[in-house]
């Protein structure tokens, strides 16, 4: 890979200072940017690290929130998140041990890859994503494949997950990337259920609000047996077609919502 | 060039790196630990997994200058100063739990640090566990049965045919 400078704040305000740098990325767990800088797809002049900032990291529980800092690896919320254990789950189930104990929460969200787990969780359980400057609600936060509503240099420090009253993710796993081929995050709340769906969708995560309002009404897997995730827009590549996803999405609502209830 | 200081198997180390250095680069070449291998450099098959700060990770996937001033366990830290060896590498000796041996290295960090965190695994959760560790030549059942011994069970029960 190119070389560039390396550089480890312990604050964030010197994250933030050193990110005014044109050339400056972030580094967060690097599980994707490391191997993207290998093939020389990302060429950055600095690389700013996030994973020596004490402010950045941990998992609390307070009055139905759970709070995530935005350098918390998949590791620790897997063990910390007993307030939400269908994130707790979703976490321990990302890439591989490995993986796991570098990669980090900001970072999977702040690369919003169209297959990967975090950002199912966060827009089916309405949380806020919140930086150094502003918080976003999840619904304004992701923007279509790899695009977010972040500003250049701008940092997650952190989400906020408001605790549902039940919860389930059911990844079709990709067997060699890991990857969810199709994942859907159901969550219950008392004003609604949300249902979020990543892996399928050229646009990457996004909510299927016809089951959100059949699940509303009945939470049983019976209550989507009459709808029909559409395939329009959806990926199609050798893992499979659109209407295999379609099909998948369907499918995976109804083992999430068996397994929640 | 930055001068990088760590603890790797219990001796304080330095070396030169610059910023693309990878950990397991640094580990090989500045300091001669050439017991990490590197099998994909992408992440994925887990032969230069050492354990930093007690946790195992992939020493391809990560700076050396993230790991200035950790703890670091290679292969080369697991046998005794007399080559007596853990109870993972004598099972996995026992139990024929390599063939060519490249990606060995990996498959006893990972392993070890399995046994830390969960020192009575069932055979789901090992083979769990080891997803990220790719092996090309033994099909993993007698990987599975070394880490299943190394831990005190009777491997009768997972023998496999």
């Amino acid at each position: 890979m190119y070389n560039f400078e390396f550089v480890k704040p312990g604050s964030v305000a010197e994250a933030v200072a050193a990110l005014k740098d044109e050339e400056a990325q972030p580094l967060s767990g690097g599980q994707t940017l490391i191997p993207t800088m290998k093939q020389r797809l990302n060429m950055p002049g600095t690389l700013v690290s996030l994973t020596g900032i004490p402010e950045l990291v941990g998992v609390s529980a307070d009055g139905g929130t759970l709070t995530i800092g935005g350098a918390t690896t998949h590791a620790q919320v897997a063990a910390e998140a007993t307030a939400y254990p269908a994130l707790a789950a979703l976490a321990g189930n990302i890439g591989d041990p490995a993986v796991r104990n570098r990669g980090t929460i900001g970072g999977s969200l702040a690369n919003n890859d169209p297959a990967a787990c975090y950002p199912s969780a966060a827009l089916a359980s309405g949380a806020t994503i919140v930086t150094n400057v502003r918080e976003i609600a999840a619904d304004d936060y992701f923007q279509g494949m790899f695009t977010t509503a972040l500003d250049e240099g701008e940092i997650i420090t952190g989400v906020k997950f408001p605790t549902p009253e039940k919860a389930n993710y059911q990844k079709f796993e990709q067997p060699a990337s890991r990857f969810a081929l199709t994942g859907v995050f159901v969550a219950k709340y008392a004003d609604g259920v949300r249902v979020a769906v990543t892996g399928a969708s050229e646009e990457g995560v996004f909510r299927w609000t016809e089951a959100e309002a059949a699940l509303s009404s009945n939470f049983s897997a019976d209550a989507v047996d009459g709808l029909t995730a559409s395939a329009d827009g959806l990926i199609g590549d050798l893992h499979g077609t659109p209407e295999y996803r379609a099909n998948l999405i369907k499918v995976l609502t109804k083992r999430a919502v068996a397994a929640a209830a | 060039m930055t001068t990088l200081t760590m603890k790797v198997n219990g001796k304080t180390r330095t070396g030169d790196a610059e910023g693309r250095t990878l950990l397991v680069q640094f580990l090989r070449d500045e300091l001669e630990l050439t017991g990490t291998h590197v099998g994909c450099d992408t992440s994925q098959c887990g032969a230069c997994v050492v354990h930093v700060n007690g946790k195992p990770v992939k020493s391809c996937t990560m700076f050396a200058n993230e790991a200035d001033g950790a703890e670091i366990v290679t292969i080369e830290g697991q046998a005794a100063e007399d080559g007596t060896l853990t109870a993972v590498q004598q099972a996995f000796q026992d139990h024929h739990g390599l063939q060519c041996g490249f990606c060995t290295p990996g498959m006893v960090m990972s392993a070890t640090a399995l046994l830390k965190e969960n020192p009575k695994p069932t055979e789901a959760d090992i083979r769990h566990y080891l997803e990220g560790n790719i092996c090309r030549c033994t099909g993993y059942h007698n990987i599975i049965k070394a880490i299943y011994a190394a831990s005190g069970q009777d491997v009768s029960s997972i023998a496999a045919e």
